[in-house]
């Protein structure tokens, strides 16, 4: 793996930092307790997939890209996640608000 | 002069973007301090618009910046300080999710790392060598394709051409969203006068 990773920068390089974000941000909705921490790991794996959506669509790293395309929908993506993000932390807020906590293992009133 | 050529710029700066990215996103993972994480996070997405620059899309670093770093974080910013309480700035999760969770994230990122270097036209060289920041104008066309009009694609192919490659449609659908949304998370998060808290919570949370 260090091999690829001296040579001229690719849409592989590209791709690499973007599976590294997602990874981490999948990791993060899994292991925090906190609400506005998987909030976060939310925002990272959608940043993730944004730098791979930029680099396919790069002129500059492939000679036959996405295009304008790409850079069309990591715009969507950008705005469909402050959308998201808006109404999760309006979410978190109300379950704070009416739980007196944050911590979402204590949200088990629907368990069986 | 004929140093500066011989230095590869671009590759020195994606090395120090994508590493300051890649590092701050392990730092949110591993930092058990929300505050913290919060900073990590803004850092993280920060390096990310700087990725965007080197690959010549200079509209979407810029919107990147000002919505994610400026407005988004600022929100996540504001609901960490509307719910920091003392118990509630660390809380840790159990060694065995982190266990489990460290098993299948590294078991997913080999695997994705895998197929990022595996397919040969992705690895080949780029066909320009110079920096992508300075030749891009990319704001206009984008502007121009999402009010249905694909000045990048006037030369392509005729099916193409009647309405099927604009981006009119989805754009007036993500503003009628994003307004829905907005309202919604302004009714949702308004402030009640009265507080009913049913059931008690005792003080600090268990670990398991």
């Amino acid at each position: 793996m260090i091999f690829p990773l001296l040579s001229t920068i690719t849409v592989s390089h590209y791709l690499a930092v973007g599976a590294v974000m997602f990874v981490t941000g999948v990791l993060c909705m899994a292991t925090k307790r906190n609400a506005l921490g998987i909030l976060m790991g939310i925002e990272l794996v959608l940043n993730g997939a944004n730098i791979n959506f930029i680099a396919f669509g790069s002129p500059y790293l492939r000679s036959e890209s996405l295009g304008l395309d790409g850079q069309l929908i990591a715009l969507f993506v950008i705005v469909l996640a402050a959308a998201e993000a808006a109404v999760a932390l309006a979410i978190a807020l109300n379950f704070y608000n009416n739980h007196s906590t944050i911590d979402v293992d204590r949200a088990d009133e629907l368990k069986g | 002069m004929m140093l500066l050529a011989a230095f590869p710029l671009y590759d020195f700066l994606f090395m120090l973007f994508a590493i300051m990215a890649c590092g701050f996103a392990v730092g949110v993972l591993f930092s058990t301090n929300i505050v913290r994480m919060a900073f990590y996070l803004v850092i993280s997405l920060g390096s990310t618009a700087g990725l965007f620059f080197l690959a010549g899309a200079e509209f979407v670093g810029a919107m990147q910046l000002m919505i994610y770093v400026g407005g988004t974080m600022v929100l996540l910013i504001f609901g960490v300080m509307l719910t920091a309480q003392e118990r509630f700035i660390s809380l840790q999760a159990s060694g065995r999710d982190w266990i489990l969770g460290l098993i299948a994230g590294s078991a997913l990122l080999l695997l994705l790392l895998n197929a990022a270097f595996s397919v040969p036209k992705w690895t080949a060289d780029r066909p320009t060598d110079t920096l992508a920041v300075d030749q891009s104008k990319t704001a206009t066309p984008l502007g121009l394709a999402l009010a249905g009009v694909r000045a990048d694609k006037l030369g392509a192919d005729e099916k193409l051409q009647p309405g099927m490659s604009g981006y009119l449609l989805p754009f007036v659908i993500v503003s009628i969203h994003l307004l829905i949304v907005l309202i919604g998370a302004a009714y949702m998060a308004r402030t009640k006068r009265k507080q009913v808290v049913t059931n008690p919570e005792p003080t600090g949370g268990s670990a398991d």
